[in-house]
């Protein structure tokens, strides 16, 4: 099966700075692919890349086989770890309002039975998320884990290809985020989504993910720590045993 | 306990609240009638009865002259250049600093311009206005309007530019164009800061229309009270800056108003 996403031999340098060099890997559909690393090793760029916030200095990131424009477009879908949502918008306006933007090029707006037929389908993305009950509540009335149900909510409604979660789970409490997880997971098998998520957690990279990108630095000058960028050091797909084992100590340990 | 853990309730906050002003015009009153007593004809602190009085004959008796109440023609006068001149800046506000703080290339391109014009001091282009637009309503409407829509204009453009960048990542992933999040996230967050800008800008705004009453009108809060400044009329005077101070009240809590009303989500969230 093609790859959904790949990226090719591909480098990301601000002047002198190299924050990303050489990472070469493709992504099938389907995947649930964790991004981990220590601060500063490029996670962040690597979703941004994908996302379409910045092109690559040099090489390609191909999705389904096209070179992505370095802009953001619908078949990408993101949950960040604040702000994801329109504080002015109610849940049900927040969901609706991807179907609004495709259906209604000048007033971002529909009416009549359009309307309904969004309303309708927004109602039920979010009963799906576990907020049917808050439909009309703003987002400021709505907790911190209840916010970012309403930010996946708020994706999937356009059926992205690729769903990107940038730490989407680090403001929330150790409760709040197992039910999240338990979320993500049933929504990713129920959909049928390619997800690449970007976390701090280790144990929540192996525990919902399929396969695990570390991202570090293969080589390091003491003297110039701009001269060198980080790349994929561990790329592996996670098979039951390999989830059962846990994450390998090298790992845990940086 | 601390000063600054007293906190009065509701009841006898109003209440602390209430005292100044009541000791001021009591302050007032013993002045007015000390000076009144020794000079019957004293026209400085004229007594609350005397202000009363020619409050009551400039808001009820017509003018031979003109046909109008004084106090209404006054009032209707300086209103309407007042809305206009706010009107105007309000409106090129909402133009300008959204498109200044949405779009980069509009900030690259005009942000220089407007942060030079903000400096300007405006009442030192009023001649130019009188030249240019002449000393009618023109030229009062544009003083006001060119004296606070440079500030609204900036703070604007720096409350939009400052909404989270994910707000506008997220909007484009969910397939909105330049001109949909402009209309959809960028202008309804805009409005109440611009409700807010507007309602702080009333102030300078009053201060621009009666500037320009001052010095060439024939009608106006601020042209009656110059004019009778001449006959020390602070019997007139007194009651046109409390008239004027309602006026000023009144606007800011019609705005407030309809900013809690139409935004519930930017006060604090709730219905």
């Amino acid at each position: 099966m093609a790859p959904i996403l790949s990226f090719e031999d591909v480098w990301v340098e601000y002047g002198e700075k190299v924050v990303l060099e050489r990472v070469s890997l493709s992504i099938a559909e389907g995947e649930f692919v964790s991004v981990v690393g220590p601060s500063g090793a490029g996670k962040s760029t690597f979703l941004r890349l994908v996302l379409g916030q910045e092109g690559p200095s040099r090489g390609r990131v191909l999705l389904d086989g096209t070179p992505l424009a370095p802009e953001c477009s619908p078949d990408r879908g993101v949950v960040f770890q604040r702000y994801s949502v329109f504080p002015h918008l109610t849940a049900l306006q927040n969901v609706m309002f991807g179907l609004e933007c495709a259906g209604s090029f000048l007033l971002a707006r529909l009416f009549g039975a359009s309307r309904k037929a969004a309303r309708d389908e927004a109602a039920q993305m979010l009963e799906a998320v576990g907020l049917g009950h808050s439909l009309d509540a703003y987002p400021a009335q709505l907790s911190g884990g209840m916010q970012q149900r309403l930010a996946i909510a708020q994706a999937l409604v356009k059926r992205p290809r690729v769903l990107l979660l940038d730490e989407p789970f680090g403001a929330l409490d150790p409760g709040i985020r197992l039910d999240m997880h338990e979320l993500v997971g049933g929504l990713w098998k129920e959909h049928g989504l390619t997800i690449m998520m970007v976390t701090h957690d280790i144990n929540e990279a192996f525990k919902l993910g399929t396969r695990v990108l570390a991202f570090d630095k293969r080589r390091h000058d003491p003297h110039a720590p701009n001269r060198y960028g980080a790349t994929a050091v561990y790329d592996v797909k996670l098979d039951r045993k390999a989830k059962e084992a846990g994450p390998p100590a090298e790992l845990v340990a940086g | 306990m601390r000063l600054v853990n007293i906190r009065p309730a509701k009841g006898s906050r109003i209440l602390i609240g209430a005292i100044p002003i009541i000791l001021l015009l009591v302050v007032y009153a013993v002045l007015s009638a000390a000076r009144v007593e020794a000079n019957p004809n004293d026209k400085v602190l004229p007594t609350f009865l005397a202000m009363a009085r020619a409050a009551m004959r400039l808001f009820t008796a017509t003018d031979p002259r003109t046909g109008d109440v004084t106090a209404w023609a006054d009032t209707t006068a300086s209103l309407w250049r007042l809305a206009m001149g706010v009107g105007i800046a309000t409106l090129a506000t909402l133009l300008l600093g959204i498109a200044l703080g949405v779009v980069p290339l509009v900030r690259a391109a005009l942000g220089p311009l407007v942060t030079i014009i903000a400096v300007i001091p405006p009442i030192a282009v009023l001649p130019i206005l009188f030249i240019a637009l002449g000393l009618g309503e023109a030229s009062k409407i544009a003083l006001i309007a060119v004296g606070i829509a440079p500030f609204m204009i900036r703070d604007l453009a720096g409350h939009v530019a400052g909404l989270p960048a994910e707000q506008f990542v997220k909007a484009q992933t969910l397939g909105a164009s330049t001109w949909q999040l402009t209309l959809r996230v960028a202008l309804p967050q805009a409005l109440p800061r611009l409700i807010d800008s507007l309602r702080l800008s009333m102030g300078p705004a009053w201060v621009f229309l009666i500037s320009a009453e001052a010095i060439a009108s024939d009608v106006g809060l601020g042209y009656r009270i110059f004019l009778v400044r001449r006959y020390l009329s602070m019997d007139i005077i007194l009651p046109y800056v409390a008239w004027i101070s309602l006026l000023a009240i009144l606007t800011d809590w019609i705005l407030l108003t309809i900013s809690r009303r139409a935004f519930p989500w930017a006060h604090g969230g709730g219905h």
